[in-house]
């Protein structure tokens, strides 16, 4: 029996109705046709899927759709404001810390999320916070350097900000 | 001098698309009207199918269609292949079992196809997959390599004993004799362990066949879209090859793990056609991956060394015996033959040396090539041979390998085992490498990590490969079915635009940006003018894809050689326009100038007047599009140093890396920044080989390590930033460019460095992967380990 | 997935309601081990009850010197939590080594204990600590009468957890060796030296976290690694699977009691 979901998506507001067991990356991906939310594995490891729920990555693999329900929901697609790019987004190209970029989507939102929580992380907590993202290609080195490297830059806005 | 040329830390064109989110690869396609492909898979290691029921399954909702191995019979489809032809000892072709699309008879693999559901949604084709009815009868399974022969079941009833093959290479004569008169044997037993490549992005497909036209068109996850669609139409026999159309859309890495032509593929092209036309979608579950992708690695060999009394190697004697799986991979069977075993001189002058290799078929999942490919067998095998006889020898092991180096002025250098390696300085990559790690201070640094309790060991790995895949004359010769050479197209446009048309394929290696530098820098054309195109074989001219580090070295090459002939035209434009000889042109940073003059034309205005011929050389044809073929003379063979720096905790057996440094030579660089992501990338995945991953089936041949749960893949955690130095290049001479491929080095050299280190920590040899509990329990054996605790 | 009807009670009146009325319902905390398990169709529900909107399982609060933490309070909010630092700060670390970030977002406190995975982290703490576990029927059971067994508790079927009680320890710390795959324990070892005396709590080790008494025992005589050293695991009842065998968990065991004794001071 479809159930009625609808939140707000990249600043949008959408609704749908889905089947109860549809999840969140499927109602992105296949609702919405943001594929940039990409599925990488079942088990919940992987986190090509990672999305922001309420400000906070969360696995959108791991997540039902209707459990999502009024929630304010940020994509990959969404973490450029007014055609400029997210400063992590810059980062990882100038750093070259993406190369199939299938795994990229996810690994910038978690890496966003990071700097919201600190601002300032050693190259160890950048490490120790990637355990739920997993990239075959990079061997994370230049990811980690992207992360650093952003994590600078938007310090640097901050104080220009203040 | 040309800005973003050759040489320049250029950032990716491919990236905008990547880090926004609009990357398009095949699951992110959805054709109108597309049904859903679900497979009914195996649950057996080995069976004989007794029944298949679909009436249940057809009965469920959405169920447009159920296939299996008789429907495959019925419309005579030919079987999966394996392109190179390897022969025996005694002269025999290797014993190939049969491998079908679907199932036929029996089962051979916990995962094996058997049946296909076609439904309108995958929910719907996931339901009615469950209640497909088969029944099977369990056959005794040969789960284990070392238990193939003589096994009293076989994998395929018509390959005795289960051996596909008995190989060797090299004068075992002269080996024998070397051994006789030998001062010291150093001899080893090792396993390499099996991998699953794990590209992030699991495979998938869109078959479809379009009625109207009679065509079909297939989307897919491919290193190399024109084999697919060579084998789907020569072999398989769905599509002529005029009316196959492949695309490979961005593919989220490969490995290896997506140049073989599997079922699945083959599958749903197929499908689309029973159901009468509609797009059919198959989209890989992790789970799958592991069950069905080709395994990489799973040698155990036997390894002897002869020295003399100073410790110079005399001849090296190796028997290796290679688990194939159940079936014949697209290229399994070269794997543990040609790409291995001419390998086995490594960076030495060892002057005898014979190898053989028994292959075997056990019901597991195919084996096949994986980043390296028989070259981190190789070299693994011999790094941490001679650090053992450094050992034995009481010789330090930097010492030990620059005594036994090929010398920088010996090249070409003729092998024992059939390649001849073009350049090379190893000794430059390991003074380079040793200063790097501060190889000398390396007792105060033990001994520091000592008083905090922990063992610390150093290992080095000089490692040397053979890519740039292939000069097809020698690989011919060997038994390969294809050529391996690489297309190119340059095309200029009116405006001075340039489309660049390769038969290579990018998966994350960079391509487009690479492409583009090299472009710019042959045709002085503004690298953002450069726009390369890939994975289409309704696009691009018929190439052979990406593999074996060939994509710039043999592929590169190509478009060197179109921009040639770009120029050579222009030059004839540009002499009619400037009224001057042919021979007086000359063309530099996209000019054409009358030697010795300030009369110039621009290559934007050359081809104008290519394309407006007005004022026109009579008899030339108008246009600017230029298409070359390269076949490269030789492989290209890099090589280098790496050092790694591990402590152990003696109390868990946990290894750190602390320090990992990579001298690379790989001849003349394009991009640096590319290439030094290569290596990282390749360094983790040798780094997981040697500490974290590794396949394990139960007796029943039940795959125990089926997802990312059991199955350990290195994360960000695992493993430290990495010391990459790739300017120690020596040009290579097999092509204009100087360049060697530089893909596949990481994981090649990096699985010796790190178990070499775990031995200098704790004393004793750890087989791969060296997990905590096998490193904890070397530790409990270790005298010296032991002392330090 | 198999389909199932989904229900988003707002109170936890309405959520024991909908569960008694539906013994093939199932409750759904975080997610973030259930719904792997849906996808991999291991299980099949009727209904799936999602706790998520009820205000009254979610919270921190101060509690007879000691903390009581809702059943659906995210391992990120224990985590990050001045008041669970400041009052048992080992119960802070253990929720920061949960998992992954993401999974840390949304995972809950309610969902392990009650899902009793033998090597998730939680368990190791209600035990280690003493807890006491809250539910819907208005029963407050032990923490050493809670976990039953692999995947099994003392919880009817339509029974909810409501929140755990956690009495302040007097000194307390948590040492895990995780599965380099999944980063569940290997062994975690949690030891408090609490009102009632030295506690020792193992996960991942056994089919079910379990109370080291020898290292109790042991520990209650003489708080030192010397007493960790004398004393010796019996491996007979630990697991043994491709990622350790039974005597090198026996011997984590000690390794990790003395890494957590080091931190607990």
């Amino acid at each position: 029996m479809a159930i009625a979901v609808s939140m707000t998506v990249n600043g949008k507001a959408v609704g749908a109705e889905i089947e109860p067991r549809a999840l969140l990356v499927q109602f992105l991906r296949e609702h919405l046709r943001l594929t940039g939310t990409r599925v990488g594995c079942d088990t919940g490891q992987c986190g090509a899927c990672t999305v922001h729920v309420n400000g906070r990555a969360v696995k959108s693999c791991l997540v039902l759709a209707a459990q999502a329900q009024g929630a304010q929901v940020v994509t990959i697609e969404g973490l450029a404001r007014d055609g400029e790019l997210h400063p992590m987004q810059v980062a990882f190209s100038e750093h070259h810390g993406l190369q199939c970029g299938f795994c990229t989507p996810g690994m910038i939102m978690s890496a966003a999320d990071l700097l919201q929580r600190n601002p300032d992380p050693t190259e160890h907590e950048v490490r120790e916070w990637l355990e739920g993202n997993l990239c075959r290609c990079t061997g994370y080195h230049n990811i980690v350097k992207a992360i650093l490297a952003a994590a600078q830059t938007m310090r640097g806005m901050a104080k220009a900000a203040e | 001098m040309v800005e973003k040329g050759i040489g320049a830390r250029v950032p990716r064109k491919e990236d905008l698309r990547f880090i926004t989110g609009r990357g398009r690869y095949t699951d992110d396609i959805n054709q109108p009207g597309q049904a859903y492909a679900v497979f009914v898979r195996s649950p057996h290691a080995h069976a004989r199918i007794k029944r298949i029921d679909k009436a249940p399954a057809l009965a469920m909702p959405g169920v447009l269609a159920v296939l299996d191995g008789d429907d495959v019979k019925a419309d005579g489809l030919g079987n999966l292949i394996c392109g190179w032809l390897v022969k025996s000892k005694d002269g025999s072709p290797m014993k190939m079992g049969k491998h079908p699309l679907l199932a036929q008879e029996k089962v051979r693999y916990v995962g094996d196809r058997v049946a296909v559901v076609v439904a309108e949604t995958p929910a719907q084709a996931k339901d009615a997959a469950e209640s497909l009815v088969v029944e099977y009868e369990e056959l005794e399974p040969v789960a284990e390599l070392d238990r193939a022969h003589g096994a009293a079941a076989l994998v395929h009833e018509e390959v005795a004993n289960n051996l596909c093959y008995d190989w060797e290479l090299g004068d075992k004569a002269a080996v024998e004799a070397a051994f006789a008169k030998a001062h010291h044997v150093t001899k080893m037993e090792l396993v390499n362990n099996r991998l699953v490549p794990n590209a992030m992005e699991p495979r998938a497909a869109i078959g479809h066949w379009d009625p109207g036209q009679d065509a079909y068109t297939l989307w897919l996850t491919s290193q190399n879209p024109h084999v697919h669609r060579l084998v789907i139409s020569a072999f398989i026999g769905i599509a002529p090859e005029h009316k196959l159309r492949v695309v490979a859309p961005d593919v989220g890495g490969g490995f290896g793990s997506k140049i073989f032509i599997y079922g699945e593929e083959c599958v749903v092209l197929w499908a689309s056609k029973k159901i009468g036309g509609r797009p059919v979608k198959w989209v890989a579950e992790r789970s799958e991956s592991f069950l069905t992708d080709a395994h990489g690695r799973d040698h155990v060999t036997t390894a002897e060394l002869a020295l003399d009394q100073e410790g110079n190697f005399l001849a090296l004697r190796v028997n290796t015996k290679a688990n194939l799986g159940a079936y014949m991979s697209t290229f399994s069977s070269c794997i543990p033959t040609y790409l291995y075993a001419t390998l086995l001189a490594g960076q030495y002058k060892t002057p005898a040396i014979y190898c053989d290799v028994q292959a075997y078929y056990t019901n597991t999942v195919p084996v096949d090539a994986y980043r390296g490919a028989g070259r981190p067998e190789a070299s693994f095998l011999i790094e941490t041979l001679v650090d053992q006889a450094a050992i034995e020898m009481g010789m330090d092991p930097a010492e030990i390998r620059r005594k036994n180096f090929i010398p920088k002025t010996a090249f070409p250098y003729q092998t024992p085992v059939a390649l001849v390696y073009d350049t090379g300085d190893y000794e430059a990559c390991l003074d380079e490498a040793l200063k790097l790690v501060d190889y000398a201070g390396f007792p105060a640094r033990r001994a520091e990590s000592e008083r905090r309790g922990k063992l610390r060991g150093i290992g080095i790995s000089c490692y040397i490969e053979a890519c740039g895949i292939a000069p097809s004359a020698v690989v011919g010769s060997l038994g390969a079915g294809v050529g391996l050479w690489e297309s190119a197209k340059v095309r200029f446009t009116h405006t001075g635009k340039v489309q660049v048309l390769t038969g290579t394929h990018t998966h994350g290696q960079g391509h487009e940006t690479t492409f583009s530098q090299l472009v710019a820098e042959k045709l002085g054309v503004p690298y953002e003018d450069v726009e390369v195109i890939h994975g289409d074989t309704e696009k691009t001219p018929v190439g052979m894809g990406t593999y074996g580090s060939r994509s710039l070295a043999v592929g590169g090459e190509a478009i060197v050689k179109a921009c040639d002939k770009i120029i050579a035209k222009g030059k004839k434009i540009a002499a009619h326009l400037l009224e001057a000889s042919e021979a007086d042109i000359e063309f530099k940073d996209g000019k054409f100038t009358v030697a010795g003059t300030d009369k110039s034309k621009t290559i934007g205005e050359v081809v104008f007047a290519a394309y407006v011929p007005h004022n026109y050389p009579a008899g030339l044809e108008p246009g600017m599009e230029e298409g070359a073929f390269f076949d490269p003379p030789n492989f290209t063979f890099p090589a280098g140093t790496y050092v790694c720096e591990v402590e152990v905790d003696p109390q868990t057996g946990k290894v750190d890396i602390v320090k990992f440094v990579a001298v690379d030579d790989f001849g003349n660089v394009v991009n640096p920044m590319i290439v030094e992501g290569q290596v990282h990338g390749g360094l983790v995945q040798g780094i997981g080989q040697a500490l974290l991953e590794g396949v394990r089936y139960d007796e029943s041949g039940q795959l125990l390590t089926g997802s990312y749960m059991d199955y350990c893949m290195p994360r960000a955690d695992d493993v430290p930033s990495f010391e990459v130095v790739t300017s120690r290049g020596t040009a290579c001479t097999s092509n204009s460019l100087g360049v060697k491929g530089c893909g596949e080095a990481g994981a090649i050299g990096a699985p010796a460095a790190v178990i070499n280190a775990i031995r200098n920590a704790i004393g004793v040899r750890v087989e791969m992967p060296a997990t905590p509990e096998r490193v904890w329990r070397a530790i409990q054996s270790s005298p010296l380990a032991k002392a330090a605790e | 997935m198999y389909a199932f009807d989904y229900h988003r009670p707002a109170s936890l009146a309405e959520a024991a309601q909908l569960l008694a009325g539906n013994p093939e319902a199932k409750l759904l905390a975080g997610g973030q081990t259930y719904i792997p398990t849906l996808k991999q169709r291991l299980a099949k529900p009727a209904a799936v009850i999602d706790l998520g909107r009820i205000a009254e399982l979610r919270g921190i609060r101060e509690e007879a010197g000691g903390l009581t933490i809702g059943a659906t309070t995210r391992h990120a909010e224990v985590a990050g939590s001045p008041l669970v630092e400041r009052v048992i700060p080992a119960l802070a670390a253990l929720a920061e080594g949960i998992g992954d970030p993401q999974v840390r977002n949304c995972g809950t406190l309610g969902g392990s204990i009650a899902n009793n995975d033998p090597a998730a982290d939680y368990p190791a703490a209600v035990v280690g600590l003493g807890a006491t576990v809250r539910t819907s029927k208005g029963r407050s059971i032990a923490g050493d009468d809670f976990f039953t067994g692999m995947f099994e508790t003392a919880l009817e079927p339509d029974e909810i957890v409501t929140a755990v009680h956690f009495p302040k320890p007097e000194k307390a710390a948590y040492a895990k060796f995780p599965n380099p795959a999944s980063r569940y324990a290997i062994v975690g070892v949690f030891l408090a030296k609490t009102a009632g005396g030295v506690r020792v709590a193992v996960t991942g080790a056994a089919p079910c976290v379990f109370r080291a008494t020898a290292l109790e025992q042991a520990l209650a005589q003489s708080w030192s690694a010397a007493a960790i050293d004398g004393v010796t695991i019996d491996a007979s009842n630990l697991n043994s699977d491709i990622h350790a065998q039974a005597d090198y968990r026996a011997h984590l065991i000690k390794v990790m009691a003395k890494r957590a004794l080091a931190a607990a001071g």
